[in-house]
Formats: structure tokens, sequence, C-alpha cells
């Protein structure tokens, strides 16, 4: 074990702009143990607010190129960028390849952008838990938006996207079927929809489809918000300005509406509530494994001492009325 | 500032996470592409950062990513310009111990001084994926067990 | 339809089969099993024992081989092939500055080469001047560096362009290199209807392999497309385009993987060209193709033989050219780059020469053959030219040169090449039902499928199912030997030094209103679409640099970024 002297010396570092205590903070953030927790308090009464922006979409839609030009935009309105890829992870060896930040390069160098890869699968303790930590992390140490790709697919996926402030559904242009797929899961309750490669022939159907679902209300999240459809292409640069323009409306939406503390709370909320059910599971584990190791009775041990557990945390948490 | 300290944790961290690099502008990437599908379908996690990377920008991935090890692969000739200014580069920003390794068209000889130069390992086309993957994983636990940051 | 066999002979020879394969190879396999359970070709076609006149029982002769130089000129394009004249001796070569290239080609072509062969380094083939910061290290390595007409005319010097062909391996920036041919042939006082040669000019493949890419997709074959239609309207004896398996098979594809994206490829760029309202037969004599020659000997020379009844049928059948001309294939063959290795290294001039050997079988047009050093460095003088040598001892003394197609007939070739041509028609069909091969690649599927070929091919040898010679069977540990191969050696730095400082002073002397205005013509012209050749041409002789003319074009086509396919 790390001691907590230095884990917390490795944010204190990243606070005064060390790059290299940040990725190793991430890595503690992303493997999830009693560290964590220690990272997650001190951390505790720092955010300065961020904008949490989760960008979503079926594959090959262009999200991680889109995402790049819009950092391109956000830079030059002075604000700091953190990125989140989750990447899938391969079902067979449990490894995995992280190409999303491939497109996303150019900004490597940039000082005021900081892009991480996660697999789906990779982090101990869930996906969820992970990003939501990191998302801690990047908004303490004053990143101004902090943007989440994944595909959206799967629980924990569905969970980094619900505690996004804005949601940015990107899909594109061809296919009846892509906006079908729109209809399924987190697809659906986009603040923002995105079609791009809209520099192709097809586009302005799939956009006009997309504003009549909309308007309808078919689409969206609960609230006073009605979905905004941009186009874009991500290849020509075209349409980003606008996106962007787009992503700070809802942000002064969510502001003026109070929502954003709101869903600053609901964040905050699951992610206390995954790392309480982390650091249970853990110990459960742990239990298992001493019982489990006594010869005879160890089944029967460990099964009573795993209830009384449940109970007693179970009991905490509620005398903390946590959800 | 940098501080010294042994991460004895890390040696739990789940996966060994591998950063593949193409620096500069050539477009050989069949060897690089073949070595991420084997790193992953050995449990690996890897970072593939494409094609035309400067050494700045695979230098600030590592760093962002926190990565075990650095792979590059070269077929353009520049193998040793290329080393040196990496490992150049990972001392100024306090990353020297994230050890890289070289594949590719790389002349026997400068295997000695790729290796002078800080490069851990050198493979050889026709080296075998095993013996790459046994040596990554040595370098990744060897780091985690004495690395620093 | 003529049979070449009758039904009673057919039966017979089935009967003769039925019996070996009932009595005579159990017998033999209970002594003595055979090697591997299963015997497949590097592209992992399964193998029978030996092939018979069943194998082949409705082979239409007229149909599927005829004659040389007739349809479908499977036995090659040619009426007389090599007795009449041997395929081009082709040297891909290049390192260094201008100065270094110019020594090199009169080397060669004093070693009895008979064409030219430009190889350009990384800078050069993306596009970027020598002082760009992604050139850093890499000027002069791979090739020759060429960011500006002066350079050219110094790899020429003392090179009349008027007697020579040159082949220069150049994709996206292929407009401005060819500009800059052009600008030298006509200082020389060469005549356009006298300048020959070649631009590779095939940016699908480059999605696939060698990915020099600059443009995204539709961009980079627009302009592609620009420089051929220029072409065989002002220089009708250039081949504006090769239309390359070589990148496709060196990033891993299979022979029929190699053979059917590039007749996709080709495909593509028929329906285009003709889209922009040029008659097939003006342009279709102007193409040009480029195999890879790799170590599986018969597999290549069928591969090469379906290649151009394949060819020939699409170009007549499909797209209807009249002109003979027009359904010709011709071909250059480089031998396999991949097929070499470190290991053991002079072990490469024997594959070279297998390989070599399949191209001359299969009725190349020219011939490019690899230098043993190669898995290490650009060749050595030394190496160049035992690899050109093994060219010449083909031609001049093996006889394999004197009799056209001389493995036409044989019961296996001929399955094999049917079997090989089955496949790729297979794989055309499916890119046909995307869109063709701009959509497929757009959608990655060629990309998938090489990337997919070339792990498989990795495990294969990891398991011993593909052995190499001193790479995973009889391997050597003492590498004391290998390092003792005398490699090229260069000042590289100097060179780099040397392009930079010449850039800077072309950039410096040129006439700066001349310059700007040719360059902001040629983005209006890119901008409305235009064909960008002529102001390109125009821009190299007001002295805009490589970078420069590039930078323009994508600034208006965007560049690509290849996405992570897996």
């Amino acid at each position: 074990m790390a001691t907590k002297d230095y884990v917390l010396s490795l944010v204190e570092r990243a606070e005064r702009g060390d790059r290299r205590a940040l990725g190793r903070l991430l890595t503690i953030l992303e493997d999830v143990s009693s560290e964590t927790a220690w990272v997650l308090e001190y951390l505790a009464g720092r955010s300065r607010g961020a904008h949490v922006i989760g960008v979503t979409g079926i594959p090959g839609s262009g999200k991680s190129s889109l995402i790049s030009r819009m950092i391109r935009v956000l830079r030059d309105k002075g604000y700091r960028v953190a990125v989140i890829t989750i990447d899938p992870t391969s079902p067979l060896s449990s490894g995995a390849i992280l190409g999303d930040r491939l497109r996303m390069q150019e900004h490597a160098t940039d000082p005021g952008v900081f892009i991480r890869s996660v697999t789906t699968a990779g982090a101990l303790g869930g996906l969820s838990l992970s990003a939501l930590a990191m998302i801690e992390a990047f908004d303490a140490l004053g990143y101004d938006k902090v943007i989440v790709e994944t595909v959206g697919v799967g629980q924990s996926e569905t969970h980094v996207m619900h505690a996004a402030d804005t949601i940015v559904v990107v899909t594109m242009p061809g296919a009846g079927d892509d906006v079908q797929a729109l209809k399924a899961g987190v697809l659906e309750i986009g603040d923002i929809y995105v079609v791009n490669k809209s520099d192709k022939p097809e586009a302005s159907k799939t956009y006009e489809y997309m504003l009549f679902v909309a308007e309808k209300g078919e689409i969206g999240r609960s609230g006073a918000w009605k979905p905004v459809v941009v186009k874009t292409s991500s290849t020509l640069g075209m349409g980003i300005r606008e996106l962007v323009e787009a992503v700070e409306k809802h942000l002064e939406y969510l502001r003026n509406s109070g929502e954003k503390l709101s869903r600053l709370s609901s964040r905050r909320r699951l992610l206390v509530k995954l790392l309480a059910e982390k650091i249970v599971l853990d110990l459960l584990d742990k239990v298992a494994e001493e019982e489990l190791a006594k010869t005879h009775e160890g089944l029967e041990g460990f099964y009573k001492r795993a209830i009384e557990i449940a109970r007693t945390t179970g009991e905490k948490l509620l005398n903390l009325k946590i959800q | 500032m940098s501080m010294e300290r042994t991460l004895n944790h890390h040696t739990t961290r789940r996966k060994v996470k591998v950063l593949v690099a193409k620096i500069g502008l050539d477009g050989h990437d069949r060897g690089a592409k073949v070595i991420a599908r084997a790193l992953r379908d050995a449990g690996f996690e890897v970072v593939y950062t494409g094609l035309r990377q400067t050494v700045e920008q695979v230098v600030a991935a590592a760093i962002q990513e926190d990565v075990d090890i650095i792979g590059v692969n070269q077929h353009e000739g520049s193998h040793i310009y290329i080393a040196r200014k990496l490992v150049e580069k990972l001392r100024e920003y306090g990353a020297d111990d994230i050890p890289v390794v070289m594949g590719g068209s790389i002349p026997v000889v400068d295997v000695d001084v790729l290796k002078s130069i800080g490069v851990k390992e050198v493979f050889l086309p026709g080296t075998p994926i095993r013996e790459i993957v046994d040596k990554l994983m040595k370098l990744a636990e060897e780091r985690r067990r004495t690395g620093r940051v | 339809m003529v049979k070449l066999y009758s039904k009673e002979a057919l039966e017979e020879i089935l009967k003769a089969y039925k019996d070996w394969e009932e009595n005579l190879l159990p017998q033999w396999l209970s002594r003595m099993p055979e090697r591997q359970e299963e015997f497949t070709t590097l592209s992992g076609i399964p193998l029978k024992h030996f092939y018979t006149p069943a194998d082949l029982k409705d082979f239409d002769y007229m149909e599927k081989l005829g004659v040389p130089g007739a349809y479908p000129f499977t036995r090659g394009i040619h009426a007389t092939m090599y007795r009449a004249r041997l395929w081009t001796m082709r040297m891909f070569s290049g390192y260094g500055g201008p100065e270094e290239t110019n020594e090199r080609l009169k080397m060669l072509i004093r070693a009895g080469e008979t064409g030219l062969s430009l190889a350009f380094d990384n800078p050069t083939l993306v596009g970027v001047d020598p002082d760009d910061p992604l050139a850093e290290g890499a000027v002069g390595v791979v090739g020759v560096s060429v960011p500006t007409v002066v350079d050219m005319e110094v790899v020429f010097r003392d090179i009349n362009l008027g007697e020579v062909t040159t082949n220069m391996t150049i994709n996206a920036p292929a407009p401005v290199l060819l500009s800059f041919y052009v600008a030298v042939a006509e200082k020389q006082g060469v005549s356009y209807d006298r300048i020959g040669g070649t631009t590779q000019n095939d940016p699908l493949k480059e999605f696939i392999g060698q990915k020099t890419h600059v443009f995204p997709p539709e961009a980079a074959v627009k302009v592609a497309m620009d420089v051929i239609e220029w072409s065989v309207k002002n220089i009708p004896k250039w081949n504006p385009i090769s239309i390359s398996g070589y990148h496709i098979r060196e990033a891993g594809a299979t022979a029929v993987q190699e053979l059917a994206f590039t007749l996709a490829d080709g495909i593509e760029y028929v329906r285009q060209l003709i889209a922009r309202g040029l008659d097939v037969d003006e342009f279709a004599p102007r193409l040009s193709f480029f195999f890879d020659a790799h170590i599986n000997f018969f597999e290549e020379i069928a591969k090469f033989r379906a290649a151009r009844r394949m060819w020939a049928k699409i170009m007549r059948d499909w797209f209807g050219a009249k002109k003979p001309r027009s359904w010709w294939m011709r071909f250059h063959v480089q031998t396999a780059g991949c097929s070499l290795y470190p290991q053991q290294p002079w072990l490469n001039i024997v594959r070279t020469t297998i390989e070599a050997l399949a191209a001359v079988l299969g009725g190349c047009q020219s011939l490019h053959t690899n230098a043993f050093d190669e898995p290490f460095r650009v060749p050595s003088e030394f190496a160049a030219k035992i690899a050109l040598r093994t060219q010449q001892i083909i031609a001049y003394e093996t006889g394999v040169a004197d009799v056209i197609d001389p493995l036409a007939g044989s019961y296996f070739i001929e399955w094999l090449t049917d079997e090989i041509e089955e496949r790729a028609w297979r794989y055309i069909e499916r890119i046909e039902r995307m869109g063709g091969m701009l959509e497929a690649v757009k959608k990655g599927y060629p990309q998938r499928e090489v990337e997919e070929a070339a792990y498989r091919f990795q495990r294969e040898v990891e398991e011993g199912k593909r052995l190499i010679v001193g790479v995973n069977i009889f391997r050597e540990e003492d590498i004391e030997e290998v390092r003792r191969v005398p490699l090229l050696e260069f000042n590289q730095e100097e060179v780099e030094r040397r392009q930079k400082e010449r850039v800077r002073k072309v950039r410096s002397m040129r006439d700066e209103v001349r310059w700007r205005r040719a360059l902001d013509e040629l983005r209006r012209a890119a901008e409305r679409g235009e064909n960008i050749m002529p102001y390109v041409l125009n821009a190299v002789k007001a002295y805009a640099t490589l970078g420069e003319i590039m930078g323009v074009l994508k600034d208006v086509y965007g560049t690509y970024v290849e996405p992570p396919y897996y």
C-alpha cells in the first residue's frame, strides 16, 4: 500500500500543474481502493463547478474527431479541457486497445488539455465508479470542461452518461435505422443531437428527421430544455462553433434553472453509492477468503458474516439517508 | 520537483498498460498493429496513438495515460535520432522511469547503440510475440516495483 | 466451346485417381504420415496432393487462355513477350539529397538498369518541406528529398529525360512531383510527347497500406483523377497511375486480397474518370498496375495470370472498352519486402531470386528486385547491384524468358489460377455491394480485412505453421556475422542541413508576387473543384515548394487522420 501521505502529495503536485502526478493520481482513482476514498475526501469541497459533457453515439459516427474539433474551440474560449474516453474491453482476453485518443492527439501537448483512456471492464470496481472519481479530480483541479466519451451501451456507461450535465448524442446521415437506434437507451436522452458527417448529401434528410422528433418531444431528457439539433462535419470542421454554442447555452440553462446543482448532487450521490458498494464488496471478498480458508465450516461462516456485513452497512447507509 | 518513492501497491494493479507508438512520417504500421493486437490478446491495455506522431506527443500521451511501457515501432531508419530525443524528453518531464522498447527495421549494429541510449529492449522482425510479451511483462513488473514519480 | 479432354479420357483419369486415393494413398500414409495435416498456399488456399485433367474438366482453352497478345491475355499482353523485349529492370532507388541519388541513378544505368524508379523520403511522400518540424531526422533517410523543382533538376543532372522513363513512387503529392518532373523536362528541351514514366498516384491503397495519405478519401481520389485527366491530354506517354497491390500485400494481405482490392481500386478509378466525361479508350491504355511477388511460388504465378484475365474482362465487358490496348493489364512487380528478414540476411538473396522468377513466369512488364540488406536500411551499392544482377541472371542465363507463359497447361497452375480468380471475384462482388472501393475504404472494410490477415499470418508463424528459415527454423543465435554486413553509410545530418538550406534559398530568391499569385490561383481552382494540375504546374514554375502547395491543398481538402481499425 502506498502511504496516505504519498497519495495526498500526488494531489498537491497535480494541483500545482504537475501532469505526471495527475496521470498517476488518475490511476489510483481508476483502480478503486481505499486510497480512492482518501483522494476523494481530500478533493471534497474543492469542486469548481466543472461542466461535465457526455458525448455518446453509435460507433463510426465520428465522436472522437468531433471532440477533437470541440477541444480546439473550447480552448480558444480559454477553457481548460479534460477528456475521459471509454473503450470497450475484449471479452476474450480482457485486454483492450484504447484507440479513441488517437483522434485527439493533436491536443496531447497542450498544457490546457488532459486526455485519459479507460476501458469498460478494466477498471477494478466498475467503470462508472472510476469515471466518476476521475471527473471529481478534474473538477477540483481546475478543468472547466470534462468531456466523457462512450458508445453508450451497457449499464455502467449509461450510469456515466446520466452523470453528465450535458449529453451530446452523435449520429450520422445515411441509415434510417440509425435514427431508430437513437430510441434505444442512453441515445434517447440527449440534450443536444449532432448530425455529424453532414458534408454527405443525405445529411439534410437526417437533420430534418431529427428536428421533427425533437420537436415532437420524442427524444430528450425531462425538464424545460428542448433538445437542439446541430449539423457538423468533423472532417471539414463545419458546425463545430454552433455545437459549442449549443453546449454553452445548455450550461446557461442548467445554471439558471438550478439543474446544474441538482445534477452535481445526483452525480455525487451515485459516486458515493458506488464507492460504498465497492468497499463493502471488497470487504466481503476478504471475509470470504478468510472464512473459506478455514476448513469445514468455511462456507457457513462466510455466509453468516456476509449477511451481518450487508445488514450493518445497509443500516449505516440508511442512517446517512443516502438514496 | 520530482519525488522518489517506491510504489509497492502498484504491483497489484490489474493490467499492464502499454503505449504503442509510431513516431515520424513512416506509414508502415503492420508491425505496430500486429503487436497491438497480440498484446491485447495477451491481456494488456494498449494505447495506440496512430501515425505521424512527434516525440512530444508520445511523451505527453504516456504521461496522461500513466502507461507502464512505451513501445516504438520504426521502419524509417531514424530510430537512433528518435530514441535519443524520446529518452531526453521523458527525462525532461520526469517520466524516464517509463521503460522504452523499440522494434522494426533496425540494423543489428544499432541495437547496442539504442541500448546505450537507454532503450530497454530492441525487437527485430521475426522476434516471437511470446518473447515480446514476456519481456514487456517483466519490464512492467520491474517498474511497478521500483518505479518512482 | 472446345473441351480439352474427352469424356472417356476424364472417366479413365478419375478412375485412376480414385484408385490412388483408395489403395495407394492409405498404404503410403500408413507407412509414412505426411509432413503436415493440411497443405495450403500462403493465402490459405487448401491444396490437394496432385492435380489432373479432372480438376479442369470444363476448362475452355480459348476462353481461359488463348494466345499471348490477345484476349483474355492470361498468357501475356504482348504477342512476343520476352522474346522481343525483356521486362524493364527498374530498381527503386533514392537516398539522401538529390546529389546522392543522381550518383546512384547513374551507377545503376551504367550497371545495365533499363528504367529509373525514384524512392522519395518520408517528408516528400507526405508533402512537407525539409524544414518542417515533422521532417526532423527523416530527410533523405528512406529515399531522396525533393521539395522543389530545383532539387528535381539536380536528381536528373546529366540524365536526358527524353531518353529514360522514370517511375515515381508518389501519391498524395503526385501533382507536385509530376509538375517538378515536367518542368525539368521542359527545361532540358524535352517535348511533352516524349516525357515517359509513371506516377504511382493511387490514393485508395494508401488507406490500406503504405499510408502516406494526406487528404481524406474523396478528395484524395479527386486529386489523383486530376493527374490522370491532365496527363492523358498533355503527356500521352506518361502512365499517370500505377494501381498498386504491392503495399496492400506488404501490409499483410493475402494474394487473393491483394488481387481483389487492386482490381476494385482500378474499377473505382475507371468509374470516376468516365464520370468526368472521359472516353474509356482514351485513358484505359494509360492505366498501369503494380504487384507484389511473395515467396509462395505457384500462388504468385497464378495470381499474375488471373489478374490479367480479370482486368481484360472488366475493361471489355463491364466498361465496354473497344481497343484491345484498353484490355491490357501492364504491371510492374516488386519482390516482397515483407518476406525478408534480418536473421541471416544473405538468405534474402535466395528469397528474392525465387520471387523474381515468379514475377517473370507471371509475365510482368517491369521488375524491381529487393536488396538483401533491406530489413536494415536503404540498400548499399553492393546489395543493390546483386539485386539487379539477379534479374539479369534470370533474363540471360536461365532460359525462362525464351518461351511465353511456360507453365500454362499445368493442371495445378491452371486450377490455382481459376481458384484465385474465383476467390477474388467474390471479394469484388462484396465491394461492389458496398458501393465500390471508395465507399468500402471509407467504411474501413479492406483495412480491417488486411489487418486481420496480417495478424493471422503472425499467429501462424508463432505456432510454427509457417516456417521461415533462420527465423523459426534453423535459427542461428550467433549474430557476429550479421554485424559485419556492410550497410549504406551517408551523413544524414549533413543532407538534412543542406536540404533545409536549399529550400530556404529557393524561397528567398523567387519572385514574391508571381509566387503568391500562383498559390492564390491554385487555392481558388481547388475551391471551385477545377482540375488542379495546370495550377500546380504554374506554382511549381513560380518556385512554390512542395510543402507550400500541399499546405494550400490541405486547407481546401482537409487532412486525413486514420481511425484505429480493430
